[in-house]
């Protein structure tokens, strides 16, 4: 390149020079995130498959220094907390959603709008500690029941914000059309509106269970985890991010061995889930 | 809605009515966390009072208790986070805004942010306490501090890794909606990208990206999992931002269970509500601006 000989010139050089400097420090910082992710996953996919294996699906947890100990307790514990808390949060998740799409602009709903986005940054230990009081403490025991509820709190915003965000894409015509035939209301909300939102709905729950299960945080007072395999409600129960908790901070590695499976699983588990949101979306999509 | 008659405007209203109720069910839910934490904390206000606040001494056996090392390290750890996580979220949200809005390489950050967001906050804990904290120690000893390994710095890098999902997502919608006309004008002026960027659309964006800072704030506060597993539990104010401390989720989550005396558990609690009240004004604060900036575009 001829060196600029004009002042003009000479400005010109130096602001192209600039936005190339600019643009590296920009590609460079965000090539490190992609790195960063990767390095991540190496580990975790590196330690977990040197830990995974049979006994992880088929065992209770053993003592350490016992070897075949595994983690069923706590895979069978954590799918009886996540069914429990979407018994509880899908219907007044979707249907708190279905008011908020349809609801005229006014003062109260957006307050409600604006709460829904802050119960979604309450801090999950918060969520732990109240549950505790609401149902622990009444009940004089840690409960699976308890971890259910908490569980459920966590996946409520994120149902409705996505219900709601769904629903009101549906164009008006349609519901104005079933209007137009005598469809009582809520007839048009189960057999019109649900039907052409389903996609957005279940991709919304899907997100919300992918949060919830490797949640650690609302188990540890009220769920507490259990050394034993336990199925009932009103027991404490273990659950998969729990038990990771215990295996890896306790001083024994054969438990931190688990730990790295048990991490694998759940991992796995929770970005399966992720993909399946994203081609539900995608296949269930309605057109207008 | 034209013709809607008596029975349907009926029915319609005791349908709506349902809905509704489950609205302010939410409403009451968010009310009620508030006051059971209220509740539960009086033995620890009365005995306490503000004290607790500034008080630099956490001696369960004596029964003293007091917040200060536990609110200066939530503080330090999530500040630095916040600090470190800027030019990767910045960079990020300029990315995929501005330089590739689409196409291959777009795809795999916007992927890579999704993982980021995706991976649950214990496996950031295992990799921060069995991966990164062997690194960091090496760091400490080639600088000649106790090697611990875990605390503040290896926490904050932890939350950092953890916030840049969030605070990215936050400032690219908030660059994204910066009016195209605007841009133009500066292009036809002459302008190159980097002007744009620096006089147009961070002047524009400015009070969305600092909401979505003071959201990732709020995250970051509150975070529990992966910074008990690094921060290294120590009752006393740290030192500097290697030493070990305990943030107010952490000591939560490791002292909750093991409170046998009331004072202790209420104590505990009332950690918990400053941590609520805290992360409560932080994202109403946010939510408001991100609102107002989105609805002053349409």
């Amino acid at each position: 390149m001829n060196f600029p000989k004009s002042k003009l010139e000479r400005k010109i050089f130096i602001n192209i020079i600039k936005e190339k400097i600019f643009f590296l420090i920009i590609f460079i910082f965000s090539i490190t995130v992609i790195f960063l992710v990767l390095i991540i996953l190496f580990y975790i996919f590196k330690k977990g498959i040197a830990n995974i294996n049979i006994d992880l699906f088929i065992h209770n947890p053993k003592p350490t220094g016992e070897p075949g100990g595994g983690v069923l307790n706590a895979i069978v514990g954590s799918l009886i907390l996540v069914f429990f808390a979407s018994l509880f949060a899908i219907p007044i998740g979707v249907m708190a959603g279905i008011y908020l799409a349809d609801a005229k602009k006014s003062k109260f709903i957006d307050t409600i709008r604006l709460f829904v986005d802050v119960l979604q940054s309450v801090p999950s230990i918060v969520i732990g500690i109240v549950v505790y009081g609401w149902l622990v403490v009444p009940m004089r025991s840690f409960s699976a029941i308890s971890g259910s509820v908490a569980l459920a709190i966590m996946m409520l915003p994120v149902i409705i914000k996505n219900t709601e965000e769904t629903l009101k894409l549906i164009p008006y015509s349609i519901k104005e059309a079933a209007y137009a035939l005598g469809v009582p209301y809520y007839k048009i909300i189960f057999k019109v509106v649900l039907p052409c939102g389903i996609s957005g709905i279940v991709t919304g729950i899907i997100v919300a269970l992918a949060r919830i299960i490797g949640e650690t945080a609302p188990l540890l007072f009220t769920a507490f985890g259990n050394h034993f395999f336990s199925t009932s409600l009103l027991k404490p129960i273990e659950a998969i991010p729990h038990i990771i908790f215990k295996y890896a901070t306790s001083p024994y590695e054969d438990w931190q061995n688990i730990a790295w499976g048990a991490s694998l699983l759940l991992v796995i588990f929770v970005l399966s889930l992720n993909f399946l949101s994203k081609v539900v979306l995608k296949k269930w999509k309605v057109k207008f | 809605m034209a013709k809607e008659n008596a029975i349907l405007k009926e029915d319609s209203f005791i349908f709506k009515r349902i809905l509704f109720s489950f609205n302010v069910l939410l409403l009451v839910l968010l009310g009620a966390i508030f006051i059971t934490l209220f509740v539960f904390s009086i033995p620890a206000i009365k005995k306490f009072g503000l004290s607790f606040l500034v008080n630099t001494t956490w001696d369960p056996v004596i029964g003293e208790f007091g917040a200060l090392p536990f609110i200066v390290g939530t503080v330090l750890t999530s500040f630095i986070a916040l600090f470190l996580s800027i030019p990767f979220s910045f960079s990020v949200s300029i990315f995929l805004t501005e330089y590739f809005p689409s196409g291959r390489l777009s795809n795999l950050l916007t992927s890579a942010l999704e993982l980021l967001a995706g991976i649950p906050s214990i496996i950031y804990g295992m990799w921060g306490l069995f991966i990164l904290a062997p690194v960091i120690r090496e760091l400490q000893i080639k600088l000649g501090l106790p090697p611990y390994g875990v605390g503040i710095f290896t926490a904050s890098i932890v939350l950092t890794l953890m916030i840049i999902p969030y605070s990215s997502s936050i400032s690219r919608e908030v660059i994204s909606l910066v009016p195209n006309d605007l841009k133009e004008a500066a292009y036809s002026l002459g302008a190159t990208k980097y002007e744009v960027i620096k006089k147009v659309i961070f002047p524009y964006s400015s009070s969305g990206i600092f909401a979505g800072l003071l959201l990732s704030l709020g995250r970051a506060l509150g975070e529990t999992m992966a910074v008990t597993m690094v921060i290294g539990n120590s009752y006393f104010l740290p030192k500097n931002i290697f030493s070990p401390a305990h943030t107010i989720a952490s000591i939560i989550a490791n002292e909750f269970t093991e409170a046998t005396d009331p004072v202790y558990t209420s104590a505990l609690i009332e950690l918990g509500m400053i941590l609520f009240v805290i992360t409560f004004i932080f994202s109403l604060i946010g939510r408001i601006i991100v609102k107002k900036f989105t609805v002053g575009e349409e």
